[in-house]
């Protein structure tokens, strides 16, 4: 049996194809685990998902082959909050509000802030908090 | 012993020997005192946080036919015009016309006087919407033009506050997450803000006020600015520890510089969820390194610095003057503070990745002879207590 790997996607849903049920298909006919971190799907709008999704390689590129007969674009980056570095002044008041660690400071000498946009599960805290405005949500 | 004359010979003649003071203690751990105050002619230092008490002095010139300006806005942010007629003060925590402030409660409080400090200094093309009441020799009564920094006569940036000596670190005793100028603070101490460049802070490496007085040039977001006077609650009295620290605010700075001779990278707007709007500034300053006394005193670490944790839930806004305890900025600067056996997770305010590089620009200015040191022409007062607003009656 093929070893599973799990991506970060951001889908894109144009305005047609917002009320299709593409998630509960890739789970049910690809035997892909979903976990949605975001979305904003709704009727007669364009919509964005964020989500995890855990299966085998073959079974991930099935799925993927299945979302995009709909129009939806997949991007494999997975970014749905962006930090913009060149603004970011590195004030550390994100960190504490970040509940996973992906905004943090990786070395106590200079304080610089990193974000690992692995980790982040778009919670839209430092969104709020960054007193600079440089976190922003692409939906 | 050096005099201010013999380091600016040096600097003059591109021989001054420039350290910051993130880098002086392990220099002079290694050389010794003696040794490296011989040595040592400067040592840069620097802080970038918030400055709420900021703003500046805008001259437009005049318009055809020229107006007296009764009120003025720019990009919708009023300004200050009870100066002569086409002058006005823009202050950093001016909100926009129109802002909901905290009508709906925590505010976004997105745009106001520290942002059209930032676009102002960046070049951009800004709003100002003047009215009048017109008189004889200022005849016009409305004025809606665009301009940019270029277009005016002056900006000058005239600050009553900036450059704390000290701040408290801000928790949260309530039950609900609170929203202040020291960041959004979570319930149940969850989490902690301090607001200092720590062992990088100017105040901090000159305690005593020995080498920054009234006259010191100081580098303002890349401008050669200066200290016009004693900052606003400047409070030279406060207690201090074993190392000479002021425990609390203690000293401050009042700063002017050219606006149209600074970088916008240091001079940025800032948005207080809950709260409201300020001005983030980079500031640098020299001290010269005129005996031993004053260098070991620049080798000030952060373990040696003493911040007073309040509560911002309770004591700071009823003035309770309660300090929970005392954390050093070796132990906020771990990320992680034990306040009356709770562990708390601590965010900043202040980048010290901001002050190291203006240390360090700073530092690069003096060695190639750009910036020269200036002698203060009066000393900061180290004695005085900040003083409370009382409620009186009125008198009989």
């Amino acid at each position: 049996m093929s070893e599973t790997v799990t991506k970060k996607l951001m889908l894109f849903f144009p305005k047609c194809e917002c009320e299709k049920p593409i998630i509960y298909h890739l789970v049910k006919d690809h035997n892909l685990i979903v976990n949605i971190f975001r979305a904003k799907v709704t009727p007669e709008e364009e919509g964005y998902l964020v989500l995890d999704v855990t299966g085998t390689e073959e079974d991930i590129q099935q799925g993927m082959a299945f979302v995009k007969t709909f129009n939806v674009d997949i991007n494999y980056t997975g970014k749905g909050v962006t930090r913009d570095e060149d603004g970011c002044t590195h004030c550390g008041h994100c960190i504490t509000h970040c509940p996973t660690g992906a905004l943090h400071i990786a070395d106590r000498a200079t304080r610089e802030v990193i974000f690992n946009e692995e980790k982040c599960i778009e919670c839209l805290a430092c969104i709020r908090v960054c007193p600079f405005g440089e976190c922003a949500s692409v939906f | 012993m050096k005099t201010f004359e013999q380091i600016i010979n040096r600097i003059e003649s591109g021989k001054a020997v420039v350290l910051t003071a993130d880098e002086i203690m392990d220099y002079v751990d290694k050389k010794g005192l003696a040794a490296a105050a011989k040595e040592v002619d400067v040592v840069t230092t620097a802080t970038f946080g918030p400055m709420c008490s900021s703003g500046c002095v805008l001259n437009f010139g005049h318009s055809k036919p020229k107006i007296r300006m009764s009120e003025a806005w720019i990009q919708d942010v009023l300004v200050y015009t009870g100066l002569a007629s086409v002058d006005v003060y823009l202050g950093a925590t001016q909100l926009r016309y129109n802002d909901p402030a905290n009508m709906d409660h925590p505010g976004e409080f997105r745009y106001g006087g520290g942002h059209v400090m930032e676009d102002l200094v960046a070049g951009k093309t800004l709003q100002l919407f003047a009215l009048s009441y017109t008189t004889d020799c200022y005849p016009l009564r409305e004025i809606r033009t665009y301009f940019t920094i270029g277009d005016l006569n002056q900006a000058i940036m005239v600050n009553p506050r900036n450059c704390y000596q000290n701040y408290n670190v801000a928790i949260n005793d309530s039950e609900k997450t609170i929203y202040t100028y020291m960041g959004t603070l979570e319930p149940k101490r969850k989490n902690a803000n301090y607001c200092s460049a720590g062992q990088l802070s100017p105040l901090l490496n000159d305690p005593y006020y020995e080498t920054i007085g009234v006259g010191t040039r100081v580098w303002m977001a890349g401008a050669q600015g200066l200290v016009y006077a004693e900052g606003t609650q400047h409070a030279g009295g406060t207690a201090r520890n074993d190392a000479g620290i002021p425990k609390g605010g203690a000293g401050t700075l009042a700063l002017t510089a050219d606006m149209k001779q600074m970088d916008p990278e240091f001079v940025r707007g800032t948005s207080f969820r809950g709260y409201g709007v300020s001005l983030a500034l980079g500031v640098g300053i020299p001290i010269p390194i005129l005996n031993e006394e004053i260098l070991k005193r620049t080798c000030i670490r952060d373990c040696d610095i003493h911040a007073p944790v309040v509560d911002y839930s309770v004591d700071y806004p009823q003035n309770t003057g309660k300090v929970i305890d005392y954390v050093t900025y070796e132990q906020l600067r771990s990320g992680e503070i034990e306040v009356e056996g709770k562990k708390i997770a601590v965010g900043s305010l202040s980048s010290y990745k901001k002050a190291l590089n203006i240390a360090n620009l700073l530092a690069d200015e003096i060695r190639k002879g750009d910036f020269l040191l200036a002698k203060p022409v009066k000393p900061l007062p180290k004695d005085t207590k900040m003083k409370p607003l009382l409620v009186r009656e009125k008198p009989s």
